[in-house]
């Protein structure tokens, strides 16, 4: 019976899902719970920021003044054609401050720092150093867990920072020393339009979630991965997919709540 | 605690994330511009308020002296009840016409207080009573055809 067992299978993956979600949230509550000693040794956490952060600076900084540039030239060709070239900067800052910055630093973040951090614990694990560990009552969450779950909250607002600002500059490269638009109101008009509370804030939070997001899935594909080189790859797949489309989708949900519909 | 070069290193990290959200703030955002200083609320009521927006400027003389914080339809006139606060260094006569104005053609709209001479000073809470409503353009278009309706039946 084919049927029978496509139902079989269907249920059983379904089911399979479910129990890793909560294990997921199990895990999370736990990363939550013993960060207090992270904090207490902040060391860890600078190990960490040092590893996820700084070593993914090179790539968030030419990828966003790539983009910005992008933006800058797509922009200009479209804005050309309302005689609003002065706009551009409006363009420019809005689009990476709101969304790009946040969005295309995650995506970026989760495949350098993300898939990294699977791939450090599922070896870990692999080769049995965190059953050492609790053989020596130590707590792997609060020592290994924990301080690469903060230093990636930590670093990806920061992260999403630079892009937007390198972004911005390789918009205003492009649109202005290049293209010729007026650099007084590239500048001005993007000041006006630009609001603190609304763009800026917004996007920082934006970005604050994803850094949650990313680093809480790529530690828990890790600590989750069967201990074998094959399962540790997949994790590492797995980590880049389900964190890019977890990005994706609360992108959404939250342009949906910050900027949708109430002006 | 001994000082190591990986400190250095992260110790830059953090330094530059937080001189591009500085440098987000101050030069793409509005934070420079920003006034620290003290407001004062005034409320008008206006018939029409056409395409107004809360957050709008607020000009007197081209000078930006305020935003509007609260647009809401009062149900007991049925007129549109605008709350604005104005900077506290600007002070308006009482008898200020307040009229909503757009810049450009098909810009944004914004008020725009006219003082008038009055020796009193609007205070915190009070209201302007001289409003003019905003133009929209569909009735201007309206009536302009109406008009030259009537000068051909003529």
């Amino acid at each position: 019976m084919p049927v029978a067992k496509t139902i079989q299978v269907i249920g059983h993956r379904t089911i399979n899902a479910v129990w890793r979600i909560g294990m997921a949230t199990r895990f999370f509550a736990l990363t939550l719970v013993y960060s207090g000693n992270g904090f207490r040794r902040f060391r860890l956490i600078t190990k960490e920021l040092f590893s996820t952060g700084v070593m993914s600076l090179i790539i968030i900084i030419v990828a966003g003044l790539f983009v910005g540039m992008v933006l800058g030239l797509q922009g200009y060709e479209t804005l050309k054609r309302y005689g609003s070239e002065s706009a551009l900067g409006v363009m420019v800052a809005l689009g990476l401050v709101r969304e790009l910055g946040p969005v295309v630093a995650a995506l970026l973040f989760a495949s350098r720092a993300g898939s990294a951090m699977t791939a450090e614990i599922g070896l870990m694990k692999a080769t049995e150093q965190i059953d050492a560990m609790e053989l020596m009552a130590i707590n792997p969450i609060a020592r290994i867990i924990a301080p690469r779950f903060w230093a990636g909250v930590i670093s990806m607002p920061l992260l999403a920072a630079m892009f937007s600002a390198a972004g911005i500059f390789g918009g205003y490269f492009v649109g202005v020393v290049q293209i010729g638009v007026d650099e007084g109101s590239f500048w001005s008009q993007m000041q006006a339009a630009v609001d603190f509370k609304h763009d800026i804030l917004n996007g920082v939070l934006k970005s604050f979630v994803f850094g949650v997001v990313v680093t809480a899935i790529a530690l828990f594909e890790g600590y989750d991965a069967p201990p074998t080189a094959e399962g540790v790859s997949r994790a590492t797949t797995r980590t880049v997919v389900t964190s890019s489309l977890a990005i994706l989708m609360l992108d959404f949900v939250l342009t949906a709540m910050m900027f949708g519909g109430s002006e | 605690m001994e000082r190591s070069k990986l400190d250095l290193w992260v110790g830059m990290f953090v330094v530059a994330g937080i001189a591009a959200l500085v440098m987000l703030a101050m030069k793409v955002g509005n934070l420079s511009t920003y006034n620290v200083s003290e407001t004062y609320q005034v409320q008008a009521f206006f018939s029409n308020v056409g395409g107004l927006k809360p957050k709008a400027s607020i000009r007197s003389a081209g000078v930006l002296v305020g935003r509007v914080t609260g647009i809401s339809l009062d149900t007991e006139r049925y007129e549109a009840k605008v709350t604005m606060s104005l900077d506290k260094r600007y002070q308006f006569p009482r008898d200020t016409i307040a009229n909503i104005q757009t810049a450009g053609l098909l810009g944004e709209q914004y008020i725009g207080l006219a003082p008038g001479g009055d020796s009193e000073m609007l205070k915190a809470g009070e209201q302007i009573k001289k409003t003019q409503s905003a133009m929209v353009l569909e009735d201007l278009i309206g009536k302009f055809i109406y008009s030259k309706a009537d000068a051909t039946a003529q």
